[in-house]
């Protein structure tokens, strides 16, 4: 493997939450890598640091102590504007509510990362129509979200977390609010986004959204309880010892 | 970010809530236009106040003879007779902003008419005169100039004259009246002036003409003049002009070297004019801050819908956030919003305002002027409300946890 190819590298990280007096600890001495074009879940029970763990990975939080490179750049010592820039830039987020800005239409909804980014008018609905083809949406570009339904909504977002072409899409429970049906073409379209080579950090509980993944991540007391490949554990443990042979060497 | 679009989302949302942002609206309208009428009502006041005072006089000058000071002592005042008629041809020709000049000469006499008598002060002038001090004639006529070259024995009587000799019921036209046993005939009685700003009752003179004065009364004629000189500027703003050229053309004409201080001294009304017209702008200074509090109060009403608005979108702001919008951004977009808001308030509000004070001043015969500066000042000022109080709701928003945001129900 690549160093190239290492994507996220948490190193040691911790995050503490300071309620009144007492100080919580959300994730605890934790170190993990995910190399590019995986896709991998992260699962544990509610409080098990899960949460955090997805906003410091998706730059939205900073860890309290430790370090995370993202693509080989420390990004846990940026000042927000820069954390947003890396948001639009590298990064796209897919949530379990849709997310969606109800009074813009899907086509506004997909453009809005392009908007600052300052890409041009033009160039803004080209590109958000290919996207929008690209997660089976052909039609309704005009339509507001609460006309669309639940499974259409998150194609929507899906196209809006794709169109800046990230390297990583984290998907937060994208399935929470959806039948099984529709869960299982959701889970098929984000299969293909990793296939496509973009990495996917999953957060789920359901063991059912799990296994679409190659590998998956179990967070207990913020701590890691098991990493494993389904199918292929030697895999996993093998590229994510060799990444880190390769990052000391 | 591009501007349209941080417009048309400010315009969606503005239009999401009508009732809301018309009632803010509303704030900023009724503050731009109480400044706009408020100004528009002082300097309507200010114009009527100089006006007026034009109309008493205040491009009068007066000229009295004698130096008011020499050599540290204050002589009386006229008592030199240093003016000549001569001195009163020049002024009244040679000086482009003087419009008109007449000569007063005054004595107190007693004045006697078929079982009255009564002491007043005759004075000996021209008609000019009467037009210099705005004074209008109530009954009969003015001299005419067959009566100043023919020396005739006419008189004009003050209100408080003409009343005290022949009692407030009779209109004494064509009377006699004795001064100093000479006969005189009433042609005029001058209409009421009450006191003067002395507290000296104006009405309470007679008028002869001048020649006749000097032949009747004063007793032969003479090169110097009895008495002071009246001037009027051609303008309320001429009358410092005509001052100095009266000096220099007096100082000429008397034949003082540099050194040597005026053997007259002029006094204008134009002081006390200046006066009352600063009181008058004072007090509408006054009301203009009083308007202005009220555009710091629908500023307020900006701020406060600012808050609700920022409240009601964080998640909104959370998702912007999430997909890269940077602090300045959320900024933009928030102080654009209220921007808007005052801006159109602002706008509406000095339609309103130059609409009603030009109705107002239509209606009460004022000029009341559209005056561009202030109106320019009021839409600044109601802009930058929209941006000052927006600033912190705005900067509210933008400093919102994303996380945080992304969570708000």
């Amino acid at each position: 493997m690549e160093t190239k190819s290492c994507l996220i590298r948490l190193e040691r990280v911790s995050k503490l939450y300071r309620m009144n007096d007492i100080v919580v600890p959300a994730l605890r001495d934790l170190s993990l890598t995910i190399v590019q074009g995986q896709l991998v879940a992260i699962m544990g029970s509610s409080g098990s640091g899960k949460s955090t763990l997805m906003n410091i990975i998706g730059c939205l939080d900073r860890p309290t102590t430790g370090r995370y490179l993202l693509a080989g750049n420390q990004v846990s010592n940026l000042e927000r504007n820069a954390l947003a820039v890396i948001r639009n830039r590298f990064l796209g987020f897919v949530f379990q509510s849709f997310n969606l800005l109800p009074r813009a239409s899907v086509i506004e909804n997909v453009q809005l990362p392009m908007l600052y980014a300052g890409v041009s008018a033009r160039e803004r609905l080209r590109r958000a129509g290919d996207a929008l083809i690209r997660v089976g949406l052909t039609d309704r570009f005009e339509h507001r979200p609460n006309q669309l339904s639940g499974g259409q909504q998150q194609r929507v977002a899906i196209a809006r977390a794709i169109v800046m072409n990230p390297k990583l899409v984290l998907a937060d429970e994208p399935t929470g609010n959806l039948d099984s049906k529709t869960s299982g073409e959701i889970m098929t379209l984000i299969q293909n986004l990793s296939l496509s080579g973009i990495t996917v950090v999953l957060v789920t509980h359901e063991p059912n959204v799990a296994k679409y993944a190659s590998r998956r991540i179990v967070l207990q007391d913020g701590q890691l309880h098991s990493d494993t490949c389904p199918g292929s554990g030697v895999f996993s443990a093998l590229t994510s010892r060799s990444a880190d042979t390769q990052e000391a060497s | 970010m591009n501007l349209s679009h941080t417009l048309r989302i400010a315009f969606e949302t503005l239009m999401r809530n009508k009732l809301r942002s018309f009632l803010t609206l509303l704030g900023v309208v009724i503050g731009v236009f109480a400044v706009i009428a408020m100004v528009a009502a002082g300097d309507g006041a200010r114009e009527r106040v100089q006006q007026l005072f034009a109309s008493m006089g205040s491009n009068i000058l007066v000229i009295v003879p004698g130096s008011a000071v020499q050599g540290g002592v204050t002589e009386g005042v006229g008592t030199l007779p240093t003016l000549t008629w001569e001195d009163l041809k020049s002024i009244r020709t040679d000086i482009p902003t003087v419009k008109l000049a007449a000569a007063l000469l005054q004595v107190p006499a007693h004045v006697q008419s078929v079982g009255h008598n009564w002491a007043t002060s005759i004075n000996g002038t021209s008609s000019s005169y009467f037009t210099i001090r705005n004074w209008p004639i109530a009954k009969g006529t003015y001299f005419t100039e067959s009566d100043l070259s023919g020396r005739s024995k006419v008189a004009l009587l003050g209100e408080t004259v003409a009343r005290q000799l022949f009692g407030p019921e009779r209109t004494p036209i064509g009377e006699i009246v004795r001064i100093n046993n000479v006969s005189f005939r009433v042609i005029g009685i001058l209409s009421a002036k009450g006191q003067s700003a002395r507290g000296q009752d104006n009405d309470d003179a007679l008028f002869v003409p001048e020649t006749t004065f000097q032949s009747f009364i004063q007793g032969g004629t003479e090169k110097h003049i009895q008495g002071t000189i009246l001037v009027s500027a051609t303008s309320g703003e001429a009358t410092g002009r005509a001052q100095r050229q009266i000096t220099e053309v007096l100082r000429a004409r008397h034949h003082l070297r540099n050194n040597k201080e005026d053997d007259f001294s002029i006094r204008n009304l134009k002081d006390i004019a200046q006066t009352v017209s600063a009181a008058v702008t004072a007090l509408s200074l006054l009301l203009a801050a009083i308007a202005a509090i009220s555009l710091l109060v629908g500023g307020i009403g900006i701020m406060n819908i600012m808050l609700v608005s920022v409240t009601e979108r964080t998640r909104e702001v959370g998702i912007r956030m999430a997909v890269g919008a940077k602090t300045t951004h959320i900024l933009a977009q928030f102080l654009v919003e209220s921007s808007v808001l005052s801006a159109m308030g602002g706008i509406v509000g000095t339609i309103l305002g130059v609409a009603t004070t030009q109705l107002l001043a239509h209606h009460l015969g004022w000029s009341i002027p559209i005056r561009l500066d202030v109106i320019a000042v009021a839409v600044a000022f109601s802009a930058l409300v929209g941006v000052g109080f927006g600033l912190y709701p705005a900067r509210k928003a933008s400093l919102l946890d994303p996380i945080e945001a992304l969570r708000y129900e």
